[in-house]
């Protein structure tokens, strides 16, 4: 009885299992790779907004501590964005005529709100709170990376999960200082791991990593 | 055994189907989640449903490819005072209903009112709110509210309607107001009394008529027969050792039942510093009341008249028969020990009179209560709280006579649906043609605002200004939370126009009358204190002593010695809906009735022995004839009614409303005369062919008939006082978890839990829990997390009650855990039982496997993610869960997590009372006690280490978090019968 399969069925055969195993795995780190890129995450993509505002300017430049606009930062979950009459207490005094600013000056008017762009958005099922993470001596740059050189805003890291559980679950690397939650330009010391460790200890920090922690 | 295993010697059960274990009820439980195949109409091939399943698996992962859309940040242009975004504030103000407040917290989410609590500073909330104040968040919210004024129907401005109005006004000025009308419902507003009262004096011969479907005329007409003069008896349960209430559901309803339960439950333990208090109830059709009852006669309403009077007979020490027809051998042994009781307990024992009783009861009540000297201690006296106090009936009789005789020229219905629910002999809504030009102010363009010219937009009272009394005659401000959402007017604002004050707001009006009422100097702080408590400081009625004018000889006089014959007719207002106004309230529908567990219906409830007699079962609709009126209705056989007599509930049938109101239930008013507006006679109840699908949760979520209740009386209870709790069993293969922060707890005293279905709609508020409609609850599926279950114990046809609320109860061996393929649901460290919806893919495994039935599933999209008003409602904490995901109870998380950061920013440790989850803080008799179990001085550590302390299904060794403390009776020594619970083998 003559073989029904031809000998190179025997290759085809491997080939197709190799490649459909390849082609799994190779699929997977494309995604992978994909879900992580800037593109998607949105990382240091610059969003259109009414005004060009420059933290760089107003941090570094004027000097302005955080909470001058961001007031809730430390009593509430959400941070705050400043209402048009924060602005407009500088800015009936100075660059009154400036026309980037027009639409300031036209949201006061008009009593119109600005219509800002979210820069950190988090998906709707994550329930983050500011307050808390200030308490324990996590600082704003550790997030949102140098605003006092954004001229525009971006997002600095990507707040993927997997993002938010590395800090959570070592707190030790990123923890500093509660007298230095604010500064822009802190830098972790070289023994920020023990330096970290003893923090961790004197705030009490737990390594909360349960869902309903976040998720709810 | 466990000592309150061997205590048990009740049987409980949900239904007669259970009792009867019947085929039908066999299938239901069988088809507990009916497969989705049961629900798809057409059949699918299996290679179509391959297809369709690789195509949808294929597709699923492109949804992971999208970019979240980009969203913006409005900041406020001006930012108010102390709004904090992300920080909810809390406003004082005053749910009014039927006149009577309700002290209320509202939640403010950035000027969004969200949600309702109980104002702990106010008398008739004391912290607590009943379902009517928990679901009014979402009445304001309703996509149906009237939002426009309406000429004949039609469309028109509110320039227009004032110019009517202010037309006819000007032609009612020559003529005194002869021709003027104005019907409110029951007032106790100080201000806009005073309103009507300027009216009455600018128009002398005008006329204020006042109708509320559920009257209070029989309690007033009871005052004045007893003492000759108006006035109001306050009740303090907590004084009293024993409660005979004589068709008084004064736990359930009532201006003053969050408070009187608050009250009962203090003396509910059977081991705290005060004797515990024992409640007689007699009455018809089960009441909240009576199934807390220690002792419970039925008896049709028209009887309790003559057990009234053999009660005041027996408590004066004469004996004898009243009357020849004569009570049975167990309502007299009810009779004597609740008379030896109230003679034992001499001012410290209560008679209660019910509304839908005749003022005869009423007044041998207060004759009862003065002779045993309870007047003064358990029942206070003080003036009346309403405005006027006049008999609604026959003020709406007189007004139907004067628009009959066609000399009404201008009506002005200041809320409330007449046209609805008057009683049908007045036909008050035909008789509205007659009326020259008729107004009506409503929150729904209802069937009176159809009959009526124009209608006028009522804000609702989250937006709008006003005041209002408790039941104790303290003055709350309602002050509104948010401007109003459509061109409405309030009732103070149509006054000021009669008044001929075109520009007078609500706020002037309110704000004008109490500068009035106050010194000057000091107005501007009481103002500002009573806007922020929620109440005017020392406006309590001040008590006073009222003698007697009559006797008990006096009265016996004009109760009929014999008993009618046939069957009675009895109204009641719906437990959810209440006279109809909630119609249009899906929260309140959906709530399963309290007794009945019926939702989005009404029925004829019939005892199990007159349904015998007339062949009548569940779902049979029936011919009810009175008179020349008729309505069907479907039949509901209820364990517990009175023999003899029908049940019905007021409220459904709108023709016209809002679109979840219109052709639900049928209209009991139709049947409801002037004469006879709670109980009436000459019934004809003919069967028909036809059937009808009511639909009752009381079956759902079935434990399969496992030892769920725990249930002893007193004595049992001393008798094995000092002995141990039954122990959990804490044998297991795996070691034991340690929790090392918090661990959250929760204990539900079935002793004090009245059933009332609070918790159950505090918790749809807070957690968005979206409502599923009838067919949907028909096959199991509505979303409540927490339940309240409700039991009959014994005997059949006279059972015991008793009421089981039932959230998850997260357990440390949660079975729903391990069987979930995805890991949606696992444990946190607090060994709460989290429910992870993004994870969830929806096999339902874990609803298989938990034993409590407490999993809920969105078999469609039940959120309604669409109608724009509703947007406003949601609690912005909570997720708005999709089709698809599981959900269930999850201790209100989101409220233990704000109070864990607030406590760890403060940097102190979390105290016993921080966290209250929703249920709890609503509860009217504090049943529902969280906390942390591990600090040992926490109220819910003390109880877990109760000795009635039991866990459902301990036997799993699923080792729960929420666990139940034993109902216990109080039982009178010597009484036969009374309770089922006696009788059963």
């Amino acid at each position: 009885m003559p073989q029904i399969f031809h000998r190179s069925t025997n290759t085809i055969a491997r080939v197709t299992i190799l490649g459909a195993v390849g082609i799994v795995a190779v699929v997977s780190v494309l995604l992978a790779i994909v879900f992580r890129a800037d593109y998607m995450t949105d990382v240091r993509v610059i969003r259109e907004q009414p005004v060009p505002f420059s933290h760089k300017h107003h941090v570094s430049g004027v000097g302005i501590d955080c909470r001058y606009c961001h007031t809730s930062v430390e009593t509430s979950s959400f941070a705050g964005i400043p209402s048009t009459a924060t602005c407009m207490t500088c800015h009936s005094e100075i660059w009154t005529g400036s026309p980037m600013l027009e639409p300031v000056r036209a949201s006061l008017r008009t009593n119109e709100p600005l219509r800002w762009t979210r820069v950190h958005d988090l998906p709707d099922f994550v329930y983050f709170d500011h307050s808390i993470h200030l308490a324990k001596g996590i600082g704003c740059s550790t997030c949102h990376g140098r605003v006092d050189q954004m001229p525009i805003m971006w997002r600095e890291n990507s707040l993927l999960m997997e993002w938010c559980l590395n800090c959570h679950r070592q707190p030790e690397q990123y923890v500093r200082p509660r007298s230095a939650v604010f500064q822009m330009d802190w830098v972790a010391p070289p023994n920020q791991l023990e330096a970290g460790r003893e923090l961790v200890q004197t705030y009490h920090i737990r390594k909360l990593t349960d869902c309903y922690t976040c998720h709810r | 055994m466990s000592p309150l295993e061997t205590s048990q010697s009740v049987r409980f059960w949900r239904s007669r189907d259970e009792l009867d274990a019947t085929e039908e009820f066999q299938q239901f439980l069988r088809a507990e989640f009916p497969a989705p195949a049961d629900v798809s109409i057409d059949r699918i091939s299996r290679r179509e449903m391959l297809r369709l399943m690789a195509a949808s698996i294929a597709f699923a992962g492109f949804t992971g490819c999208t970019r979240g859309p980009a969203e913006t940040i409005v900041p406020y242009v001006r930012a108010p005072e102390d709004f904090v975004p992300g920080r909810p504030l809390f406003f004082a103000t005053a749910m009014p209903l039927g006149g009577f407040s309700t002290g209320v917290l509202v939640e403010s989410h950035l000027g969004r009112p969200t949600k309702v609590e109980g104002n702990p500073d106010h008398p008739a909330s004391l912290g607590a709110t009943d379902v009517f104040a928990q679901a009014s968040i979402l009445t304001f919210y309703d996509p149906d509210r009237s939002s426009t004024v309406l000429h004949r129907g039609q469309i028109s401005s509110w320039g227009t309607a004032a110019q009517a109005l202010n037309d006819a006004v000007i032609a009612q000025r020559d003529q005194q107001g002869a021709g003027l009308r104005i019907l409110t419902g029951r007032i106790t507003s100080p201000t806009l009394a005073d309103q009507i009262r300027s009216v009455l004096t600018t128009f002398p011969r005008a006329r204020w008529h006042q109708y509320e479907a559920v009257t209070h005329a029989n309690l007033h007409a009871g005052m004045r027969l007893a003492f000759g003069a108006d006035g109001q008896a306050r009740h303090r349960v907590d004084r009293a050792d024993v409660i005979v209430s004589l068709e008084s559901d004064f736990l359930g309803t009532g201006p003053a039942h969050l408070s009187a339960t608050r009250q009962f439950a203090s003396r509910r333990a059977p081991d705290g510093d005060q004797a515990m208090n024992r409640l007689y109830v007699v009455e018809s059709t089960p009441s909240i009341t009576g199934s807390m009852a220690d002792h419970r006669l039925r008896l049709a309403s028209r009887d309790v008249a003559r057990t009234a009077l053999a009660l005041a007979r027996a408590v004066e020490g004469h004996s004898g028969e009243p009357g020849n027809g004569g009570p049975s051998s167990h309502e007299r042994a009810f009779i004597a020990a609740a008379a030896a009781d109230l003679r034992q307990h001499r001012g410290t024992g209560l008679v209660i009179a019910g509304e839908s009783q005749p003022p005869v009861v009423h007044a041998l009540a207060h004759v009862m209560n003065a002779s045993l000297d309870n007047a003064g201690s358990t029942v206070e006296y003080t003036g009346p709280v309403e405005a006027d106090p006049s008999d609604d009936m026959q003020s709406l009789r007189e007004l139907v006579a004067d628009m009959q005789r066609g000399s009404v020229q201008l009506l002005l219905i200041l809320g409330g649906n007449p046209a609805f629910d008057a009683p049908h002999d007045l036909r008050f809504g035909e008789q509205l043609s007659r009326v020259g030009l008729a107004v009506h102010q409503g929150l729904y363009a209802d069937e009176t605002a159809a009959a009526c010219e124009w209608h006028i937009p009522e804000p609702h009272y989250l937006e709008a200004w006003g005041d209002t009394r408790a039941f104790d005659g303290t003055v709350s401000i309602v002050q509104p939370l948010i401007a109003p959402l459509y061109d409405s007017r309030s009732a103070h604002e149509l006054l000021s126009i009669l008044n001929g004050d075109q520009q007078r707001t609500g706020y002037d009006a309110v704000r004008e009358y109490w500068s009035r009422q106050m010194a000057a100097d000091e107005f501007a702080d009481r103002w500002q204190r009573a806007l922020n408590t929620g109440l005017i400081s020392d406006t309590a009625l001040p008590a006073q002593s009222l003698s007697a004018i009559t006797s008990v000889d006096a009265l016996a006089a004009s109760i009929p010695a014999e008993p009618a014959n046939g069957l009675e007719l009895v109204f009641r207002p719906d437990p959810t809906i209440w006279d109809g106004r909630f119609a249009n309230n899906g929260w309140l529908q959906e709530l399963p009735k309290p007794l009945t567990k019926l939702t989005w219906d009404a029925a004829a409830l019939v005892s199990p022995a007159t349904a015998a007699r007339l062949g009548l079962s569940n779902n049979d609709v029936v011919e009810l004839t009175r008179a020349d009126a008729s309505v069907r209705a479907p039949v509901w056989v209820l364990p517990g009614q009175a023999d003899e007599s029908i049940a019905i509930t007021f409220g459904y049938g709108h023709s016209r409303g809002g679109r979840i109101a219109r052709n639900l239930g049928f209209n009991a008013y139709a049947l409801r005369t002037s004469d006879a507006p709670w109980v009436a006679d000459g019934l004809t109840v003919s069967k028909t062919s036809d059937h009808y699908q009511l639909v009752s949760t009381q079956h759902h979520f079935s434990m399969e008939g496992r030892d769920l209740i725990h249930f002893e009386t007193l004595e049992e209870f001393r008798r094995r006082a000092g002995r141990q709790p039954p122990t959990e069993d804490a044998q297991s293969l795996y070691p034991p978890v340690a929790f090392p922060g918090h661990l959250w707890g929760m204990t539900i005293d079935l002793n004090t839990c009245i059933g009332c279905g609070a918790c159950t709609v505090a918790c749809q508020a807070e957690n968005n829990i979206p409502v599923v409609g009838k067919e949907e609850v028909a096959r199991g599926r509505e979303m409540h997390w927490i339940r309240v279950d409700r039991y009959f114990g014994g005997d059949l046809n006279d059972p015991a009650f008793t009421h089981q609320p039932v959230p998850c109860m997260h357990c440390e061996n949660a079975p729903c855990e391990l069987v979930c393929p995805v890991g949606a649901t696992v444990h946190s460290d607090e060994g709460i039982n989290q429910m992870v919806y993004n994870r969830c893919v929806g096999t339902r495994y874990c609803s298989n496997n938990c034993p409590y039935k407490v999993r809920r599933f969105n078999f469609f999209q039940y959120a309604d993610w669409t109608t724009p008003s509703l947007k406003g409602l949601r609690n912005p904490d909570v997720t708005v869960r999709s089709r698809g995901v599981m959900e269930k109870c999850t201790y209100c998380i989101q409220r233990i997590n704000r109070a864990k950061i607030d406590a760890e920013v403060a940097e102190r440790p979390l105290r016993d009372g921080d966290v209250v989850t929703a249920c709890q803080a609503v509860c009217p008799s504090r049943a529902i006690v969280f906390g942390d179990l591990h600090d040992r001085d926490s109220r819910v550590a003390t109880l877990r280490s109760d000795t009635r302390n039991y866990a459902l299904l301990s036997e799993l060794n699923t080792r729960t978090r929420t666990t139940y403390l034993a109902r216990v009776r109080n039982a009178g020594a010597g009484v036969e019968g009374g309770n089922g619970v006696d009788r059963v083998s």
